[in-house]
């Protein structure tokens, strides 16, 4: 029992510390990456970021959702109309007055405040993502058919976005950014200080998200994944637990897309299409699914592979990423982590063994003397 | 009133379209649980071949006889996303049985390798099917109202494809099997029925009728290799509204969100009438969370 309590404490502080060293690099690389790589990075951890969000409900709730790109889009959406209003300075946007409005409309009047536009940010993500996950899980409509109807959910805001266009920007998005808070978006400096707050913030999503699984809803969460009917029988409502965290990961996915948009410079409905949110899937597949930290090693892998072979071989890269959903499915349905896990999992008896004979031959030294 | 007859004629049209997609997909998920989300890229195979098919008459058999290529193009879609179903189904499908989340997944995977397959063989541009001389043109049935004999055609193709699937599920012995994985697949097992041949034959049908859309969609324009994207969700839809285990439910499915969506959008825009529908769906979900038609069961999940 002693042995188990100090092995876990060791592995608790070779985790802590190799985590302290990621995190102190990702601060640290403003020093020695070059402008166009720290802006790549950048872009990564934002997706690292909506990655954390979809593992938290597909890997701990089993729920799949495919409309993440639908809630990063709408925090994305957020963040360029503040943006926008900041660089029109209150006036009419350029796209609004070619297509006829002569006022800018009522809705997007708040998101000219900060104060408005930051928070709601996360907040209207979430809200719809409540709207949709309240009439669904109420009526224990899940697994396969909750993931089509957020893939519906998709089509339905894309279209609603690109046929709006008087008020959305149409397929060009919203662009044309100039400032934040005064500061001019285009200074390196700038840059750098939104690269941090990425890290800090996907370093903060981190600790919430994994304080959450950890905690008891965590566990009821987990149980209600397993064995659905179960937990209810046992008195737990389930339903309001997929609820909660379903909210809670549009929330996060709302946030990724605000920092997308400051390290992009758009957001067009393209960003928040079908492939982009079962990409982000992928990802999570890849890394890992139910752990944390492989939805942030999925995200960066799997982009910083996108970003270097659809710039060689662009037509490649859809062979390799269809590829990659088989491969990850069939052969390695708990991902690298899950994969790390493994090799690990073999290693260990060996050394214990190793460990146990060496014991055990003390022992019997010690009962001879 | 002639525009809303019009309108629901549409409905119809558009209806029928999505049918024969649905059909192929509410089978592979009620027999084995299986989501296929390539199924569009069948229906994609299918549009090709029928332009593959138009070509070969185009070169090598007398212009006199290029009326009749529509008819072989239906047998040449169907065989050919037939084969493709049957191959996807023992290469890969077989490993997923009972996964329903990550079968999605993975035949996502291969619809992005045929998309992007079709695109480097047929190029990126849309091409274009020349229907046959006999379906151009329509019926008049009342001043203002012509019915395309295309989309006529369309509706009788799916009347039929809908006619043979019934007398295969229902009528014949190999459906008889089917009904009966479908239903208790172990029990089905015990009894002597080989669920692995079942399985795959099913898929591969399902596939081919896709090929059959495929077909009948180049009737209504332009294809190109991400034809398959535009129907699949909505095909999905159906599914998800009309219930799995019953041919009858995909047909309800179909028809509601074929001519509700048509009116919706004729009566708002096309971008709100794909959100009323949505809505509408949503709503109908909270009294039918099963969808219409479900097989009785008892077991809890």
């Amino acid at each position: 029992m002693e042995l188990t309590a100090k092995a876990s404490l060791q592995k608790k502080i070779l985790l802590t510390s190799v985590y302290s060293i990621v995190v102190l690099f990702l601060l640290l690389a403003p020093t020695f990456l070059s402008d166009f790589r720290l802006s790549l990075l950048a872009k990564f951890l934002a997706f690292a970021i909506v990655a954390i969000g979809l593992d938290l409900i597909w890997g701990y709730s089993g729920i799949l959702s495919l409309g993440h790109g639908v809630f990063f889009g709408l925090g994305a959406y957020c963040m360029g109309m503040f943006l926008k209003l900041e660089a029109t300075g209150g006036k009419l946007p350029d796209f609004m007055s070619w297509s006829g409005l002569s006022e800018i409309p009522w809705f997007w009047k708040p998101f000219a405040h900060a104060w408005f536009a930051l928070p709601a940010g996360i907040l209207i993500p979430a809200a719809l993502a409540f709207i949709l996950g309240f009439f669904t899980f109420r009526n224990r409509i899940r697994g396969v058919y909750f993931t089509i109807l957020t893939q519906a959910l998709v089509i339905i805001v894309t279209t609603l976005f690109i046929g709006q266009q008087q008020y959305t920007g149409g397929t060009n998005g919203i662009t044309g950014y100039q400032t934040i808070f005064g500061f001019s978006l285009s200074n390196q400096s700038t840059k750098t200080v939104l690269y941090l707050v990425t890290v800090v913030l996907l370093v903060a999503v981190f600790i919430l998200c994994q304080r959450l699984v950890r905690s008891r809803s965590g566990r009821v969460l987990r149980a209600v994944r397993d064995a659905e009917n179960r937990a209810r029988f046992i008195g737990y409502n389930p339903s309001s637990y997929q609820l909660f965290v379903f909210c809670v990961s549009a929330g996060i996915a709302g946030l990724a897309g605000m920092l997308f948009v400051l390290h992009v410079g758009i957001i067009s409905p393209t960003t928040m299409g079908i492939v982009p949110s079962i990409e982000i899937v992928l990802w999570v597949a890849l890394g890992g699914r139910g752990t944390l930290i492989g939805a942030v090693i999925g995200a960066v892998l799997v982009n910083a592979a996108k970003s270097g072979l659809s710039e060689t071989y662009p037509d490649s890269w859809l062979f390799f990423l269809g590829a990659l959903f088989v491969i990850v499915v069939v052969f390695m349905p708990r991902g690298l982590v899950g994969l790390f896990n493994d090799i690990v999992g073999k290693l260990k008896p060996r050394m214990q063994t190793i460990m146990q004979a060496k014991g055990s031959k003390m022992k019997k030294a010690g009962s001879n003397g | 009133m002639e525009v809303q007859l019009l309108q629901l004629f549409n409905g119809i049209s558009v209806s029928s379209i999505l049918l024969l997609i649905a059909l192929g997909l509410a089978i592979t998920f009620g027999l084995m649980n299986v989501i296929n989300m390539a199924h569009g890229e069948f229906i994609m195979i299918g549009a090709y071949s029928t332009y593959v098919t138009q070509l070969f008459f185009t070169s090598n058999i007398p212009a006199d006889y290029f009326g009749y290529y529509f008819v072989l193009a239906i047998l040449v879609s169907f065989a050919v996303a037939f084969i493709f179903g049957f191959v996807l189904e023992i290469s890969l499908i077989r490993f997923l049985y009972g996964r329903p989340l990550d079968s999605l997944l993975a035949t996502w995977g291969v619809g992005l390798v045929l998309q992007q397959l079709a695109r480097s063989i047929f190029g990126a541009p849309n091409v274009a099917v020349q229907a046959p001389a006999w379906l151009n043109g329509g019926l008049e049935v009342m001043d203002g109202i012509i019915l395309p004999y295309k989309r006529l055609f369309i509706i009788a193709l799916v009347a039929v494809v809908l006619l043979a699937m019934y007398l295969f599920i229902y009528r014949s012995n190999a459906g008889r099997r089917m009904r009966a994985v479908m239903q208790n697949r172990e029990m089905a097992a015990c009894l002597g029925i080989s669920t692995r041949r079942v399985d795959s034959m099913t898929f591969a049908i399902g596939s081919g009728i896709a090929g059959i859309a495929g077909c009948a969609i180049t009737l209504l324009g332009s294809i190109g290799p991400s034809l398959g994207t535009y129907y699949i969700v909505d095909a999905f839809m159906v599914v998800v509204l009309g219930g799995v285990g019953k041919l009858i439910g995909s047909v309800f499915g179909a028809l509601g969100i074929g001519v509700t969506g048509t009116f919706f959008e004729y009566w708002t825009n096309a971008s709100i009438g794909k959100v009323l529908v949505f809505i509408v769906i949503i709503a109908f979900l909270q009294w039918k969370p099963k969808g219409l038609v479900t097989m009785r069961t008892r077991s809890l999940d």
